[in-house]
């Protein structure tokens, strides 16, 4: 009789950084092929492809994929949601098993961003004469960018956090305290883009981006990709017992939009669609914030981990700042967060995002992690968001060891 | 005295500039774009609402690495609306203060080929008016 549980049997991703030599499907090909490898398994056995990209999504890259790895005619989706991406494709996978349309799935992330800038986005050449024209559902004529306040990430991130920090008397100080802890956990992640260490007062002392966030307390931009097996419960029963011992269980997988609020169309709100992903995963795994070994959640920019602390009731509510002074979130703290570096520092090729985190937890349920490993790890939580809005909370559980 | 033009239409000038939201008729949901239905209780008719120049800050951030750097805020205005504009008049965050009160304020942004001035909004702290 199986449980229905849907288990990752493997996983993998490549460095992240900037890889001028290595296109899309090269970096999405190293991690597929690497998570396959890691599960014993071949794409013979796999009978869905899931394929998270943001900024190509419109190539078909889960198809292109195939040809670098393999054609079998099995069914490709390609995933697009935001900085939620790959944590979509993973649950797209994840639902195909539960429907029971196959017992064995494989979903990949890549992104390729290179340097493209954190404010970006390039001007449109002007037209020969300027005539104001309203334009829109705003009726706006002009780039209301800068002269109607901000929209873009560094801003509505900064923005969010200060509004935290102005209800429950955070600083400035509390902000940077977040990135000078991930740029230290980075250190001992050979897979993160930056492995940095930086002081308390050179955070604060940066140039500053989008008060409170100064430049090291933004996720750079990178290429990268990370991909996952998973697999029914009754396909895994009926597989190497080495690759059974390895095998971590989904205990929950939630995922969320943003629900209407009042400020909402001037002011994307992080927090409710991220405390509505962590309460039903949490009543769904049947486990609760104090039973995490380790958790990676959504660190686009310090400000976000903060409230996200708050969010996934890590600490009580209004305590984020209480809770980075205690120390609590550093690996040697209580509920160890973002032990990879997190986006900070590992950085955030956004359709990889959501699967590299799930790679992050199950490397250590394994125990595999190494430097970084967290002693003892039996259960963790991924968070990804992405503005718009797209949340994924994924609750992980080490398999019973037989 | 030159054409104007609002930056974006929910922006009224005139005598009293003041923002205008579409007003859905069943909720009392606001919104300052036109909807095709009412993202909070699905209803199809909206009617226009005058809000208040008044509010207090919620949020804001002071943006940099831009050619003319600014601040963002997010205001709640009094007896409803949250709106999103420039902070005008501060030059330091240790300025703001949880809840400060704030008022509306136009200004001319630019000017088109044919002499058309873009009318923006901001908000300056209550007492700190031209
Ligand atoms: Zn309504």
């Amino acid at each position: 009789m199986s449980s229905g549980d849907v288990w990752i049997i493997g996983a993998a991703m490549t460095p992240f950084g900037r890889f001028a030599d290595k296109d899309l499907l090269d970096l999405a090909s190293e991690a597929a092929m690497g998570a396959l490898a890691d599960a014993d398994t071949s794409m013979a056995d796999i009978g869905i492809l899931a394929m998270g990209n943001v900024y190509e999504a419109n190539s078909h890259n889960g198809q292109r994929l195939q040809k670098q790895i393999g054609q079998t005619g099995i069914p490709v989706y390609n995933v697009v949601n935001a900085c939620a991406t790959g944590a979509t494709a993973v649950r797209v996978v994840m639902m195909s098993i539960a429907a029971g349309e196959c017992d064995s799935g494989l979903a990949v992330g890549v992104e390729k961003m290179g340097k493209m800038g954190m404010l970006g986005g390039a001007a449109k050449p002007r037209p020969d004469k300027k005539v104001y024209q309203p334009k829109g559902r705003y009726g706006s004529v002009l780039k209301t960018e800068g002269v109607l306040g901000t929209g873009l990430m560094p801003g509505v991130f900064a923005m969010a956090g200060m509004e935290y920090a102005l209800e429950h008397g955070v600083t400035a100080t509390h902000f940077a305290k977040v990135a000078q802890k991930n740029h230290a956990h980075s250190t001992l992640n050979p897979l993160a883009q930056y492995q940095k260490e930086f002081s308390l007062e050179e955070i604060l002392s940066a140039e500053m981006i989008s008060y409170p966030n100064t430049l090291p307390m933004c996720c750079p931009t990178g290429d990268g990709a990370a991909a996952v097996v998973l697999v029914s419960d009754a396909k895994l029963k009926t597989l190497d017992p080495d690759v059974r011992r390895r095998a971590v269980k989904i205990s929950a997988s939630v995922m969320t939009s943003d629900p209407w609020s009042k400020s909402g169309q001037v002011q994307p709100d992080v927090n409710t669609l991220t405390r509505q992903a962590a309460d039903m995963a949490y009543e769904k795994a049947g486990i609760g914030p104090q039973d995490l070994d380790l958790v990676e959640l959504h660190d686009c920019f310090a400000t976000a981990e903060l409230l996200h602390y708050d969010n996934l009731r890590l600490c009580p509510p209004g305590g984020a700042g209480d809770f980075i002074d205690s120390g609590a979130p550093w690996r040697d703290g209580s509920i160890p967060v973002n032990v990879s570096g997190g986006l900070l520092s590992k950085g955030h090729p956004l359709g990889a995002t959501g699967v590299a985190n799930i790679y992050e937890v199950v490397t250590h349920l394994r125990g595999e992690a190494g430097a970084r490993q967290i002693p003892g790890a039996k259960v963790g939580l991924t968070h990804v968001i992405g503005l718009a809005s797209a949340c994924a909370v994924h609750i992980l559980e080490a398999g019973v060891r037989r | 005295m030159p054409q104007q033009i609002p930056v974006v239409d929910y922006l009224e000038l005139g005598d009293r500039p003041h923002l205008r939201a579409r007003e859905c008729t069943a909720c009392g949901a606001l919104y300052f774009d036109r909807r095709n239905a009412c993202a909070k209780c699905f209803g199809t008719e909206f009617t226009a609402r005058a809000l208040s120049n008044h509010g207090r800050l919620r949020a804001f951030t002071f943006v940099h690495r831009v050619k003319r750097p600014f601040v963002s805020a997010i205001v709640e205005l009094d007896g409803g609306g949250v709106v999103k504009a420039n902070l005008l008049g501060v030059e330091d965050p240790e300025q703001i203060t949880p809840r400060l009160p704030v008022v509306l304020e136009t200004y001319a942004v630019g000017t088109d080929d044919e002499g058309t001035e873009a009318i923006a909004f901001g908000y300056r702290p209550q007492g700190g008016e031209k």
